[in-house]
């Protein structure tokens, strides 16, 4: 117990050590496209853990939030008439606003419902946003929209958009680890365990997944605006992308559900794995195969998430000091098929 | 004395089979009131209904005077009822601690509850105290699923005192506990008894509801039978029938 937090304070040291330096050391262009892309996953799968790993309540249409964050900023952009530049960086909490808006009445229909009806809702949501923005002229339907595309070069557009994650990122995992400890994240752990007996205790349930449920969407609308304008081009089937909502939700499942560092850590490895190999390989879809797989093999073998088997062997190693004994790691393999999912239209 | 909690002409059914029809129940202010009855005989539906988990079809359930039928488990704890289930149900996942954490926010709005911590450190001194009370302070930072049976009733009694409720609800609080934990349990519940607690407990310990109780209610196909000082019910040739075989239901004892 007293070793325990100058190791964590230790840890968040060297984690801003290194989003501080990153972009000094990896300068060239397609490192920091992978890390800016990696760090828009970060924000996500964390935002999302924030509800769906807290509460239990597996919501599979959070990319309706990022790509309402995707078009309000470049409709608003657009609009009012934003020049290129740092400016636009400033629609960047507008849309985190506008998507936790939106999260209140889709929010309020899906939380009527429990567990697996209410995942099957946010499935639903996510596809009637797509079609929806398909289909409205606003939105410039199947054609997307295009953002101001600021005239910086290709090295400092990186660096920009880098540092603007990186600050969403760091409010992000302030959240996080804000609502973990307080007595609102208490009862959303409550909620996870029994929800009845917790509405037994006073704890106002609708209430508090409601609010856990704004709360998570306004990061991803802030992690889709920045996708939107680092792109310049937004297209209906990327900002309401099923495989968005599959990713998050597996980058928290790996590292760990309900934990501050596991979707973190998540989308830290498989995101830059996969826009690695995208680049690569220029087989943009392989992943998918990866994903499949790996999915199985996290909820076959490590059904917690690494951060919490590893926790619990460190316990254990604790435990039993003496022991040489210990057996290592459970290590993931890749057997069994993965379900691919069509994509959209590459 | 006029009734801290009571129920009136309380009917519910469930499709087709009637749980409660016409159920009354008053439990006086201060008392430790039992509830009793066969399998079946709706016991613990009355307590849902009591507690705002079931919505009765007909009939009053007044807390203090002020009708609490429509109210939600929420609203219903906010006004000092506390219950335990049947099936002791804890958040398993969560430290003995914690689980002792999760009702103090109840007189809280909800911005503070994101704000504040889970727990101030008078809070947990509290709860600390509670845990001590019940004996479960050494395994206060023990995930609750790890708990005893027994472990389990107990905790499940301290996390409702946090937030000091006036009625304690219990439904079964010795079932499948030994029986020094429910000596235990006896003499806590009569202490808090004396500290001005009241209690409606369902048993089916007889032994421990004649010992503790001072007025016993038996239910019995989901009407009164009947409502006494524990030796009348116990000479009562009703209830006897009710329990021993005058009708049509197979239960023991």
């Amino acid at each position: 117990m007293t070793a325990r937090i100058p190791v964590r304070a230790l840890g968040v040291v060297i984690a801003l050590a290194i989003l501080g330096l990153f972009p000094l050391i990896f300068s060239n262009p397609t490192d920091t496209t992978i890390a800016v892309f990696t760090l828009i996953f970060m924000v996500s799968a964390s935002a999302w853990n924030m509800f769906s790993g807290n509460s239990g309540y597996i919501a599979l249409g959070h990319a309706v939030y990022y790509g309402c964050g995707a078009y309000a900023l470049t409709l608003l952009a657009n609009h009012l008439g934003f020049a290129a530049g740092w400016g636009v960086f400033a629609l960047v909490p507008v849309a985190g606003i506008v998507a936790g808006l939106v999260a209140i009445p889709t929010g309020l229909i899906a939380l009527r419902a429990r567990r697996h009806t209410f995942v099957v809702i946010t499935i639903a949501f996510m596809f009637i946003f797509q079609l929806a923005a398909s289909n409205l002229g606003f939105t410039g339907g199947t054609s997307g929209l295009q953002p101001p595309t600021p005239l910086w070069s290709v090295t400092t557009y990186n660096d920009n958009f880098y540092w603007v994650t990186a600050i969403v990122l760091v409010f992000t995992v302030a959240l996080a680890w804000a609502v973990r400890r307080s007595r609102f994240g208490l009862q959303l752990l409550a909620i996870r365990d029994d929800e009845e007996r917790a509405r037994g205790l006073g704890v106002r349930v609708g209430r508090v997944k409601l609010s856990a449920f704004v709360l998570s969407a306004i990061p991803i609308g802030m992690a889709g605006a920045i996708y939107a304008y680092f792109l310049g081009q937004i297209f209906p089937q990327f900002a309401f992308d099923p495989l968005f909502d599959l990713s998050i939700a597996l980058m928290a499942f790996m590292g760990g559900l309900g934990t501050v560092a596991g979707p973190l850590l998540g989308a830290l490895v498989l995101e830059s794995l996969q826009q690695y190999f995208t680049i690569q390989s220029g087989a943009s879809q392989v992943y998918l195969i990866i994903y499949g797989a790996l999915f199985l093999a996290v909820v076959l073998l490590l059904p917690r998430g690494i951060i919490p088997s590893v926790e619990e062997l460190i316990r254990n190693r604790r435990a039993r000091s003496a022991g040489g004994a210990g057996s290592g790691p459970p290590e993931p393999e890749d057997r069994g098929a993965g379900v691919v999912k069509p994509a959209g239209v590459a | 004395m006029s009734p801290l909690l009571e129920a009136e002409g309380v009917c519910k059914s469930f499709g087709g089979l009637q749980a409660l029809s016409e159920c009354s129940l008053s439990v006086a202010k201060g008392s430790i009131s039992g509830l009793i009855g066969p399998n079946g005989s709706g016991k613990t539906t009355l307590f849902n209904v009591m507690t705002g988990y079931e919505r009765c079809s007909e009939g009053q359930i007044r807390f203090d005077g002020e009708s609490i039928a429509r109210a939600t488990p929420e609203r219903v704890f906010g006004l000092g009822i506390g219950r335990t289930f049947q099936i002791t149900r804890l958040f398993f996942r969560l430290s003995v601690l914690e689980n002792m954490l999760v009702a103090t926010q109840r007189h809280e709005g909800w911005l503070r509850g994101v704000l504040r911590g889970a727990g101030s450190a008078a809070e947990r001194e509290r709860a600390l105290e509670l845990l001590e009370f019940v004996g479960l302070e050494r395994l206060a930072h023990t995930p609750a699923g790890n708990l005893s049976y027994g472990q389990r009733k107990l905790l499940e009694l301290a996390s409702l005192l946090v937030a000091d409720p006036s009625v304690l609800l219990l439904d079964e609080p010795t079932a499948g506990v030994n029986p020094t934990l429910i000596n235990q349990l006896t003499e806590r519940i009569r202490e808090l008894n004396r500290a001005g607690k009241t209690f409606l407990v369902v048993e089916h310990n007889m032994e421990f509801v004649m010992g503790l109780c001072h007025q016993v209610t038996v239910l019995h196909q989901g009407r009164t039978l009947v409502t006494g000082s524990p030796e009348t019910v116990r000479a009562d040739p009703a209830v006897l029938d009710a329990y021993l075989g005058g009708g049509d239901d197979d239960d023991d004892f």
